[in-house]
């Protein structure tokens, strides 16, 4: 077969369409807006016509495709780590009613917040949830793992979490395939009652959860992407999950004299762990993420055998891996490096010139100089660039559709004018429902919509509300004569003013809906053409 | 043989077309490849790099540990200076003199090329006015890798097939205007 130049996040797509792939849903968020993506662009996946439709959010994405599974089919559901959280509802409880067809839920991390509000690690959740969670080194794994993950996802008629993180979502590679397989057939769960969450059946389930445990660890013991690698310096054991054993053996040139455990699939092998803290004098963890394990070894009072990693100062708290932090971890002498020169500044992001954003922030900045800074709530978007200069225009960004009911909050609390800013897409993933709590209790405030038709900070994936804006908001009950459409360009400055000011007015809620096609998919589009 | 270049930009110059011929051409050649990425917000006029790792034998990290870079090969000279920590000392710095400037405390350019040239091998190339002279401002980024291509354990020959095959479905004149820019990069050092 060929040998295919992949994304880790499309690596892993690969591989799920070449293992019976019958649907796959998401919503976009860096890092894993790829899988899809490469999905929707695939040649054969148009052909076969699997479905490959960015959801609503994160909820509705993994609801759906436990529907999917539900049927008999293959399926996966992606998302960036804070969706996960979106979607926890669903996902922790399909841990209780199990799965039918293969089912993988690939969420991907991203420490060191390149693009995110937190750095929270996926695999607590694996853990929190009771499931199988894999984690690959690299790309090739991603690739493997699909089917893998589907099989080990059949056999235990459970969720399978594969966890990615920046490094590998976004790292190309040299990727092998396998021969692709067919789709399953429609076939419905054998046990009818175990999709039927009332207590009495949810105990049992709970329970049956419960006893697979033991069956998952023998899994991961077994597991041919976790690998004992015995040294004869036994003065360290080093336990490497995913990415950071490239990390350990990017310093040691592949040739490490302690024992190693590479670790790809959890729950944690109790095997190898055994044998590892009975050999060795202390254990150093190398995790791309938070503490899970260090933590779980060393325990709360912290008396057995040494643990080194995060929590004792062995390696930094937060943030990412990377060679050179595992190189001192394991006082290794680091090359010397040549200084920055002092003359170096940052160059933070910004938004695009010719962005319909700019055009409504600069007529926010009239009115932020008129009612004074801390009354905007804003979202997670390219909007949220407002926050830098020379706009300074938002003054929070927490998560998806909190503007709107943040906004709401102040307005209950007291202050005045309540302003929100969200755009198109995140209104449609989260702002509808706290725009309805507004409604009803006929919030004073004023909701903007900075509608660029698009989803465009993960590049320019379609927004579900499109075409529907104004529709949504008069049927949700906002007053037709308080929806104001306007167009962001400089030459309607005035008129957006203007407009700010009549909402900011008017006692009740507002929503105002800058539209402009976004400056990017603009572009893209006359390129096509 | 492993050959280890961080490529250095600003969000929307086309740095990753530089990754993706350097790549193509690897791979064909069956090396290995690593190459990582910056996608999401900061593609939004902000800095941004790729790690681009080749070599003969199996490659582990993704990321280029600082102080082992054979090279950083950057399409803005400030940006060439930001990942000198990455730069092994026999490493070469290789840069168009362009500025990008698109923050308002953008350092005085003659003090960023005093720097550069302080790394003893350094290549400074007026990317713009040989892109502008092939008829297409936008092949900056192709100009400097035809610069880099004498430092790159890869024939110029699989570079040019690489530009043939990635920008094929854009058409002939688009092929040649690359293949053009190549050729003009590596004859300007």
């Amino acid at each position: 077969m060929e040998k295919l130049l992949l994304l880790g996040d499309e690596a892993f797509a690969q591989g799920a369409l070449d293992s019976g792939l019958s649907g796959a849903y998401g919503y976009p968020g860096t890092p894993s807006t790829e899988i899809i993506a490469y999905i929707q662009n695939d040649k054969t996946a148009i052909d076969k016509n699997i479905h490959k439709v960015w959801s609503v959010n994160e909820k509705t994405a993994y609801e759906s495709a436990l529907g999917m599974s539900y049927a008999g089919k293959r399926v996966i559901v992606t998302m960036k780590h804070v969706g996960l959280n979106v979607a926890a509802d669903g996902f922790v409880n399909s841990g209780l009613t199990g799965t039918n067809g293969g089912f993988i839920l690939a969420v991907a991390d991203d420490p060191s917040m390149h693009s995110s509000q937190n750095e929270q690690d996926s695999r607590f959740y694996g853990k929190f949830a009771n499931l199988t969670t894999l984690e690959p080194s690299n790309q090739q794994e991603a690739y493997d793992m699909a089917r893998y993950g589907f099989e080990l996802s059949e056999k235990f008629e459970l969720p399978v979490v594969l966890r990615l993180v920046t490094r590998l979502s976004h790292s190309r590679a040299g990727v092998n395939r396998t021969a692709a397989i067919q789709e399953k057939s429609l076939a419905l769960p054998t046990d009818s009652t175990r999709f039927i969450l009332l207590p009495a059946n949810a105990r049992k389930r709970y329970t049956q959860l419960l006893e697979k445990q033991k069956d998952l660890e023998k899994a991961a013991e077994v597991s041919p992407f976790n690998h004992y690698f015995d040294g004869d310096d036994k003065s360290l054991g080093i336990i490497a999950c995913g990415l950071a054993y490239n990390y350990l053996m990017e310093n040691y040139e592949a040739e490490c004299p302690h024992p190693v455990l590479k670790l790809c699939q959890y729950p944690l092998p109790r095997k190898y762990i055994r044998k590892m803290y009975a050999e060795c004098q202390s254990i150093l963890v190398l995790e791309e993420g938070m503490p899970l394990i260090e933590e779980m070894l060393s325990g709360y009072l912290d008396n057995g055998k040494r643990i080194k990693g995060r929590l004792d100062g062995t390696l930094p708290r937060d943030g990412e891996l990377n060679p050179n932090i595992v190189a001192e971890a394991l006082d290794m002498t680091v090359p010397k490096e040549i200084k920055l020169p002092a003359l170096m500044v940052n160059r933070p992001p910004s938004l695009c010139e010719g962005c319909s954003h700019r055009d409504l922030y600069e007529a926010m900045k009239v009115i932020i100089d008129k009612i004074g800074v801390g009354h905007v709530f804003s979202d997670i978007g390219c909007y949220t660039l407002g926050a830098l200069p020379p706009f300074k225009t938002i003054n929070t960004c927490v998560d998806m559709g909190a503007s709107i009911t943040m906004a709401k909050g102040a307005a209950d609390a007291g202050l005045h004018p309540a302003i929100a800013v969200i755009g198109d897409s995140t209104f449609s993933h989260s702002g509808i429902t706290g725009l309805l709590d507004c409604v009803n209790e006929k919030s004073n405030v004023v909701i903007v919509i900075a509608d660029n038709e698009t989803t465009a900070m993960t590049g320019g994936q379609d927004s579900s509300a499109h075409g529907r804006i104004e529709e949504i908001c008069k049927g949700i009950g906002v007053e037709p004569a308080h929806i104001r459409v306007c167009l962001p360009l400089p030459k309607n400055h005035e008129e957006i003013v203007q407009i700010f000011e009549q909402e900011i007015a008017y006692e009740g809620v507002s929503v105002i809906i800058p539209r402009r096609e976004c400056i990017q998919t603009l572009k893209r589009k006359a390129k096509k053409r | 043989m492993k050959c280890d270049i961080i490529l250095a930009g600003v969000g929307g110059q086309g740095i990753l077309s530089i990754s993706t011929i350097i790549g193509e051409a690897a791979v064909k050649k069956s090396l290995f490849l690593k190459q990582a990425e910056v996608h999401g917000m900061s593609q939004r006029g902000g800095e941004v790099q790729s790690h681009l790792r080749i070599s003969d034998s199996y490659i582990f990290s993704d990321l280029i540990p600082k102080g082992k870079a054979d090279m950083i090969l950057s399409v803005e000279p400030l940006e060439s200076l930001r990942y000198l920590p990455f730069l092994s000392p026999s490493g070469w710095l290789i840069t168009s003199s362009n500025p990008f400037v698109n923050i308002p405390n953008y350092p005085d350019q003659t003090e960023i090329i005093n720097e550069i040239k302080k790394i003893p091998n350094h290549i400074i190339l007026d990317t713009d006015s040989i892109a502008k002279e092939l008829g297409s401002p936008l092949v900056g980024n192709i100009v400097i890798l035809g610069a880099a291509s004498k430092f790159i354990p890869i024939d110029f020959v699989d570079l040019d097939i690489a530009i043939r095959t990635i920008f094929s479905s854009k058409g002939d004149q688009i092929v040649q205007l690359n293949l053009n820019a190549l050729k003009a990069g590596r004859q300007a050092v």
